[in-house]
Parts: structure tokens; C-alpha cells; sequence
């Protein structure tokens, strides 16, 4: 069904009139809209023209190999890592590293939060050295990071803790300090004390920043981990690639950064299912 | 006082210690002040509800009623003066202010000592007419809807103090007119007292067993209406009453008569 819409429905002043036809729309039911290709096909049709693109480069050598393998090669690759099990157990260790990483940061960042958004001396004593540390760049410290724990896992999942307790702690820390003042005041009318404020009102407001929170944590922790396996790593993806480039091997590299891609949005829809999970009360929630 | 005998106090407030025990009043307010910076929004008001009586409040915009609630409230210390209030109060604002996060009948029994009730919430939501609301997100709610539901959560508390800041006027005119009924019946049947703020004249006589302006930081006149309920907008005792409350609200009636009629 459609509505028509007019200003022309009740008695118009004159200048309306002269606008009618016009000013006239036709209002369209959302299911009626965007016939033609359905969505994902025209969102899947720009990607499948640049690898067709890039296949046509390769085969006809205007894209060497030695610049950047073909598609049909590095999906030969992929197969072959996979067969040998190498590309499994890269992502295995490389997986382990960054949710180590994440734990570790996050736990952190989510106490320090706690902290500084829920008590006037946790504010004092923790938010303005955290609002310093963040303006300084993570890969800064891995010179550092290096000296500290030496050149194995610690260094690496340091890094990663490191970047990821960041974005946690600013986002939970504003989520808390961001909760409707007009709700807290609710439920002390409702004879809330201050444990059951921070329960039933404070830490659910701040529920919204703290999963945006975590996928800005999860991103960084992503960026942290390549950075992090390009110091002398002897297993994980950031080796393959690392390995890859010894021997000028751009089918490998390219197969590890599809890897990294693949991974970055497979979090991604962790973070997704969460949100749909827990944040089905929000207005602005519509469910995708 | 007429109203002692039209209000019917159910057996359920048996429970209520202070009803009748504690004293006269339940509200009792001496010399209370209140300002903001320079500005002596509240200047040593003095005001006396009964246990049971049904209070309202009227007066400009920004006279200081939502002041007076926040302090009746307890929602505010920072006050001057002697303040007495019964220990089970309960409010409802203008807004719902329900929390988002929690289904309505949770909403509703929040706050409440022990576990979260759902029978217990389910009765009170379907006392004011929406109990099959209960499981929904509070964001589905119309607002008529959600005005209910946090009546419910006030009255679940079986306050012996209720407190309405403007609950019906974000509301439209037909569910206001619904709305007042409900708080009519809720009333006769909890028999708490309550005070309620509102800027509608008339929905305060239909209500209220007395109708107090306010102005210049104290209850500035007084109205008791003597009528018997169900009261009816018709009524020429009605309409008289509503000449003289307007006119100590500093409105020509004429005019507003012309302008409404
Ligand atoms: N927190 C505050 N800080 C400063 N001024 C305030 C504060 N709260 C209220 N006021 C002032 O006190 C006065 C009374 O406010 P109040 O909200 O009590 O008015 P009101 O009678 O409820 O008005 P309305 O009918 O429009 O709701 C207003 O002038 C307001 O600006
Ligand atoms: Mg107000």
C-alpha cells in the first residue's frame, strides 16, 4: 500500500495551493523499496569485479607476480597452507595471542573504569594519568616492551594488553559518567541504595559505550598483534607473512593478510551477537 | 472533614503502620526554604497533608512546585527549615523515567526488598490496566502506557505518601481524562496521601480534597472543595471554583473562558 500525502487533504491557505502539484509526494512502504538486485548481491558485486580485475592484471602480466600474485596463485597457496596444516596453526597461536592480549588489557582497562567512574578517589588517582598514556602510540613502546619481557610471547601480548585497555577504559568510563542523571535519580526514589544504583542503573547505562568499547578494543588489538609479531616471532601469521617476505612470496603474504581480514570480521561478529544479545531494550535498536 | 467518609480504606492498609498512628499530619512542612544562588525560589513555606488526603498543587510556571517535590522527595538537602514526612513515599515525574534495560514488570518491583516478584508486578500493572505489558522492553510503550506503568511502580510500594510531579501532562486529552480516573481509584483504594503538582485547574478540583496555589516561594492560597466524587467538569460548583483558582493564579477567568469555550 502507499499513502499519498498533499497539502491540498484540508482547506490550504493560497500559497500552498499554488505549490500542490508539486509539493506533492508519494510515500513508499519499506518493502516496496529497492526492487531490483537484492542487497547483497549489489554489495558482493563490487569486491567480485576488483578480484576480476585483478585476475585479468595477473594473467595477461601487466601485474607481475613478484609485485602481487594472482588470485588463482594465492588461492593455490591458501590450499597448499592449509593442506601442510601451517595456516591453521598460525592462526591458532596468533588467535591465542590477541584474546590473551585482550583479556589481559581489557580486565585492566574495565577495573580502571570501574575506578575513576564510580568513586571520587579512583577519578583522582586514575583518570588523568590514563587520559596521558593515551596520546602516547602503542608501537612506541616496543622498544621498551622488548627490553622488559625479552623477545618471546610476553612482549607481544603485553603490546596487545597494552592497546586494547585503552579504548576500554575511555569508553565504560564515559558510559558511566554519561548515565541519565534523571534515571539515578529514579531509582533512589525507589529506595536504591548505592550498590543497587551501580547494579540496576549505572552499569547498565554503561553498557552501550562499553561494547563500543570493545570493538574499538578488539580493532587495536588486531593492529597490535601484527606489529607485535613482526619482533621476532617464530610461529603465528605475522611470522608466515614475516617468512613470506624473505623469499618474496606475495601469494603467502597476500593469503595473511586475507587471513587477518577474515579474523578482524569474524570478531567483529562476536561483537555484533553481543550487542544483539544485550542491548535489545535500546530504542535505537533494530535488530541487524 | 466530608472526604474521611468518601474514601475507602481497604483492608490491605492494615499493614501501614503509620496511617493513623503517626499523628495528624503526614506531611508536616514548617519554614521551608530553598534557593538557588540569590534566587529564593521556596521562602519559609509552611504546609500540612493529612494521612489520606488528596493534595494539589497549583501555580505559575517555575514558582517552585517541582522544587517543593524534589524536597519532599528527599531528593534534595539542601533546604532550610523543618521538614516531616511519612518513611514509604513514592513519586512519579512528569517523565516515566523508567529504566530502559529492564522489562516493565522488573521496572515496576525494582527497588523492592528480597527477589524480583513478577506475580507481585504483574497485579500491581494490571491494577492500572496493562498488565499484558508486563514482558515488553520499556521502549514499546506508548506513553499513556509508561505514565501507568510507573504509577504501578509507585504504587507497588504502598506509599503512604504519593507524589506526582505533572504525571498526565505530556499525555494526550482523552488518555489524560483516563489517567485521572485511574489515580482517582487508585487513590480510594490505597488511601495514601498525595500530593500532586499540575498546571490543569480542573483536573485539580476533580481530584483533590483541597487545591493550594502557590506563588512568590509559599502556598499563597488555599482551596478546599467540598464536593462529592465522582465529580463532574459540568458541575457550576465546579466552574466556580475553577473562577476563583484562576484568578489567584493571576488569570483574567474571563479571558480563558473565551479562549476555551
Ligand atoms: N538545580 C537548579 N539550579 C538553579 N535553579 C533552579 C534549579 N532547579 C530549579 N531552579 C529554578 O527554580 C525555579 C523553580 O523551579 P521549579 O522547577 O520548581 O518550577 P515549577 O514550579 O516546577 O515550574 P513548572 O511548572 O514549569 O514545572 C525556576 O526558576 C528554576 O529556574
Ligand atoms: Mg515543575
Amino acid at each position: 500500500m502507499s499513502v499519498t500525502e498533499s497539502p491540498g487533504t484540508y482547506v490550504p491557505p493560497a500559497p500552498a495551493r499554488r505549490a500542490a502539484p508539486a509539493g506533492r509526494v508519494r510515500l513508499v512502504p519499506a518493502h516496496a523499496r529497492g526492487r531490483g538486485l537484492p542487497r547483497w548481491l549489489r554489495r558482493t558485486s563490487g569486491p567480485v569485479a576488483l578480484v576480476a580485475l585483478w585476475h585479468i592484471a595477473s594473467v595477461t602480466g601487466v601485474l607481475p607476480a613478484e609485485v602481487l600474485a594472482g588470485p588463482a596463485t594465492v588461492v593455490s597457496s591458501a590450499a597448499r597452507l592449509i593442506a601442510t596444516g601451517e595456516l591453521q596453526q598460525a592462526i591458532v597461536v596468533s588467535l591465542g595471542r590477541a584474546m590473551a592480549g585482550l583479556a589481559l588489557g581489557g580486565t585492566v582497562g574495565v577495573l580502571l573504569a570501574l575506578a575513576s567512574g564510580l568513586t571520587r578517589l579512583g577519578e583522582d588517582l586514575v583518570d588523568a594519568p590514563m587520559q596521558m598514556l593515551r596520546t602516547v602510540p602503542n608501537v612506541a613502546l616496543i622498544p621498551l616492551l622488548i627490553i622488559w619481557f625479552g623477545i618471546g610471547e610476553a612482549p607481544k601480548i603485553a603490546l596487545i594488553a597494552l592497546a586494547t585497555a585503552f579504548p576500554l577504559y575511555l569508553n565504560v568510563y564515559a558510559g558511566i559518567r554519561g548515565v541519565d542523571q534523571t534515571l539515578i535519580e529514579a531509582g533512589r526514589t525507589l529506595g536504591l541504595g548505592r550498590a543497587g544504583l551501580v547494579r540496576h542503573v549505572v552499569l547498565p547505562g554503561a553498557l552501550p559505550n562499553a561494547l563500543v568499547g570493545l570493538r574499538y578494543s578488539l580493532g587495536i588489538a588486531w593492529l597490535a598483534l601484527v606489529f607485535g609479531e613482526q619482533i621476532n616471532a617464530t610461529a603465528g601469521v605475522g611470522y608466515l607473512m614475516a617468512n613470506a617476505r624473505e623469499f618474496f612470496q606475495t601469494d603467502v603474504i597476500v593469503v595473511c593478510l586475507v587471513v587477518y581480514a577474515i579474523l578482524g570480521l569474524a570478531v567483529d561478529m562476536v561483537v555484533r551477537t553481543l550487542e544483539r544479545i544485550f542491548l535489545a531494550w535500546r530504542p535505537s535498536f533494530t535488530g541487524a | 472533614m466530608a472526604t474521611e467518609f468518601h474514601r475507602g480504606v481497604t483492608p490491605s492498609a492494615d499493614g501501614d503502620p503509620g496511617r493513623g498512628l503517626g499523628g495528624p499530619a503526614a506531611v508536616e512542612v514548617r519554614g521551608l526554604s530553598r534557593s538557588f544562588g540569590d534566587r529564593r525560589v521556596i521562602d519559609n513555606l509552611d504546609l500540612t497533608i493529612r494521612p489520606g488526603e488528596f493534595v494539589a498543587l497549583l501555580g505559575a510556571s517555575g514558582c517552585g512546585k517541582s522544587t517543593l517535590l524534589r524536597i519532599l522527595g528527599d531528593l534534595d538537602p539542601d533546604f532550610e527549615g523543618e521538614v516531616t514526612l511519612p518513611r514509604k513515599r513514592a513519586i512519579a515525574f512528569q517523565a516515566p523515567r523508567l529504566m530502559p534495560w529492564k522489562r516493565v514488570w522488573h521496572n515496576v518491583v525494582l527497588g523492592l526488598p528480597g527477589r524480583p516478584d513478577r506475580a507481585r508486578a504483574g497485579r500491581a500493572l494490571a491494577e492500572v490496566g496493562i498488565g499484558h505489558r508486563a514482558d515488553v522492553w520499556p521502549k514499546v510503550l506508548s506513553g499513556g502506557e509508561a505514565q501507568r506503568a510507573a504509577l504501578a511502580r509507585a504504587l507497588v510500594r504502598e506509599p503512604d505518601l504519593l507524589l506526582l510531579d505533572e504525571p498526565f501532562a505530556a499525555l494526550d486529552a482523552l488518555t489524560r481524562i483516563k489517567a485521572q480516573g485511574l489515580v482517582a481509584e487508585l487513590w480510594e483504594r490505597h488511601g495514601c496521601a498525595v500530593l500532586l503538582v499540575t498546571h490543569d485547574v480542573e483536573e485539580a478540583i476533580l481530584l483533590a480534597d483541597r487545591v493550594l496555589v502557590m506563588k512568590d516561594g509559599v502556598i499563597a492560597h488555599e482551596h478546599a472543595v467540598d464536593l462529592p466524587r465522582p465529580r463532574d467538569v459540568a458541575d457550576p460548583r465546579v466552574a466556580r471554583a475553577r473562577g476563583v483558582l484562576l484568578d489567584w493564579l493571576g488569570v483574567r477567568h474571563e479571558i480563558r473562558h473565551g479562549a476555551e469555550a
